[in-house]
């Protein structure tokens, strides 16, 4: 059975916490959002969430298990800080989509403002249109999916996160660079495409090219550069 | 924080409720900034009449031998009728003129616009009451813009309130701040502008109000803009046939835009806009970093 919850007539507050006292199965469907933040923020328990409209910030914060589809566009902040379940959109996202995520799946399926991904902790992102500028800015670890075009600075200080751009990229921020394509890399991005799908819009994995840290930047000391090139290579190989 | 809504009608659609609609959107915004607020809105005026927006705070000011004086002053008939605090001139004479010699002989009055088609209106206290106090509800015209201020670094005055105007029927809503206000504010007083407070918002209007004295078009005073001011910002202007938007390259400031057939809005936050008419078939997207936007009336 489903739960309706109309935003026009019941409280945010009182939709949240309904979403917060599920113990796990339960299905919920929202009206009439009408662009309200912090909309089906915090779910702890494996449920099903279908918002049908605009979202404003923060939706889906700190998500911790279950499944969220929003049916429109989000505004600043979507999924923001996510641990681990899934959060997706069909519209478009504005600023900081995914901010901080440490696991699970995020799925934009128009573009995604500035800073999508803005330290991305472990997160997997898939973004089936273009991102703005600045997207991936620090990301630790985690993927960030483009079937779309990037916008300028990708990638600005990246530490261990990995990019994977379909279309044009307008530049690459500092220590990003193009690495290659290899056999695991191509395994990851074909499973990420499978579970955004239909976001992508068709998408093959040939068509992406792979974005990820020159290393030069973070921890990096002259004295060490020999050292690092066999950590680096030692890790490579455990991927 | 602030909130800034705008909204250009396209069509006549809606002219009729441009005051109604704006104030919904106001509203949605009250708590971006509970502080004050402040509207302009546009509409066809009389030609060749101008209007001139004051406002005299907290003083009580006998207009009618203000509006004499000023008569004799641009050689040309005034009237002028008080709006509370505010007192709204009309003339046929040289609006510039009208404005810059009440900033000197009116004490304690602030010129808050001078336009054909411009009036623009601010105060301390409730988004909400100041909309309904000076009835922006019932306004009907082309364009609007409406501020709602959170003041984070300066006090909480009419003053420092938005929208800025210092050029004829040019005015702007920021959301942000300028960290080179005081040497550009003395450059364009060195170039014929004059301004009214500290404010570092009302630099940037008139530094757009300068670029199209000296016969720019928006989209060039904006580009101007784009290399000469320094700091966040997120921009919603309004002249007299058009209305644009403009975000600075970092872009942190919010700004959502929403487009139908009939309108053209803009705002801090999607909620503004969801109560449109119309919002929800809108094409809606995030205006780009260091992106003029325009729209025309002329178009």
């Amino acid at each position: 059975m489903t739960r309706r919850f109309d935003l026009a007539e019941t409280t945010r507050r009182a939709l949240n916490q309904a979403l917060h006292d599920a113990s796990g199965g339960e299905s919920f469907e929202v009206a009439n959002p009408r662009g309200a933040h912090a909309v089906a923020c915090g779910i702890t328990a494996d449920i099903d969430v279908v918002v049908r409209g605009s979202v404003g910030y923060y939706c889906a914060g700190m998500h911790q298990r279950g499944r969220v589809l929003v049916e429109g566009n989000a505004s600043t902040g979507l999924a923001e800080n996510i641990m681990s379940g899934e959060v997706r959109i069909t519209g478009n996202a504005t600023m900081s989509a995914a901010a901080t995520g440490c696991g699970g799946l995020v799925v934009v399926g128009g573009n995604a403002g500035a800073r999508c991904g803005i330290s991305m902790k472990g997160i997997d992102i898939v973004v089936g249109g273009n991102v703005g500028h600045m997207s991936a800015f620090m990301a630790q670890a985690g993927n960030l999916v483009v079937c779309g075009d990037a916008a300028a600075d990708l990638g600005d200080s990246i530490y261990e996160a990995q990019i994977f751009v379909r279309g044009d990229v307008e530049s690459l921020g500092a220590d990003c660079v193009e690495k290659e394509m290899r056999p695991e890399h191509t395994e990851t991005l074909r499973s990420l495409l499978a579970a955004a799908a239909p976001a992508t819009g068709g998408a093959e994995v040939s068509q992406f090219r792979r974005y990820g840290s020159a290393r030069r930047l973070y921890n990096f000391n002259i004295d060490d550069v020999d050292a690092l090139e066999t950590e680096r290579d030692a890790r490579e190989a455990v991927r | 924080m602030c909130g800034i809504v705008g909204l250009f009608c396209k069509t006549e659609t809606h002219r009729h409720e441009l005051g109604r609609l704006t104030a919904v959107m106001l509203r949605e915004m009250r708590d971006r900034g509970p502080d004050s607020a402040g509207f302009a809105s546009y509409d066809t005026g009389v030609p060749g009449r101008i209007r001139i927006t004051v406002l005299a705070e907290g003083i009580e000011v006998d207009w009618g031998p203000v509006a004499a004086a000023l008569e004799k002053v641009l050689d040309a008939e005034v009237t002028v009728r008080g709006v509370h605090d505010h007192a709204v001139f009309s003339t046929d004479g040289d609006g510039r003129a009208a404005r810059q010699w009440i900033i000197d002989n009116v004490a304690g009055a602030s010129v808050l616009s001078y336009g054909s088609q411009i009036e623009l209106y601010k105060a301390v206290g409730d988004p909400d009451l100041v909309a309904e106090r000076y009835d922006l509800g019932s306004r009907t015209g082309t364009h609007a813009l409406a501020h709602t201020r959170m003041a984070t670094e300066s006090a909480v005055t009419t003053n420092g309130s938005h929208p800025f105007a210092t050029g004829a029927d040019t005015c702007l809503v920021h959301n942000g701040s300028l960290s080179n206000h005081n040497r550009l504010r003395r450059f364009l007083e060195g170039h014929g502008e004059s301004f009214q407070t500290e404010n570092d918002s009302e630099v940037a209007a008139g530094y757009l109000s300068w670029r199209m004295r000296s016969g720019d078009s928006i989209s060039q005073a904006l580009e101007g803009a784009l290399e000469d001011l320094d700091g966040f910002y997120t921009f919603a202007i309004g002249v007299a046939d058009g209305f644009a938007i403009l975000r600075d390259p970092i872009a942190c400031k919010p700004a959502v835009v929403a487009e139908t057939d009939d309108w053209v809005a803009m705002s801090s936050e999607y909620r503004a806009i969801a109560r449109l008419p119309g919002a929800t078939h809108a094409e809606i997207w995030e205006p780009e970093p260091a992106r003029i936007y325009t729209w025309s009336l002329a178009a």
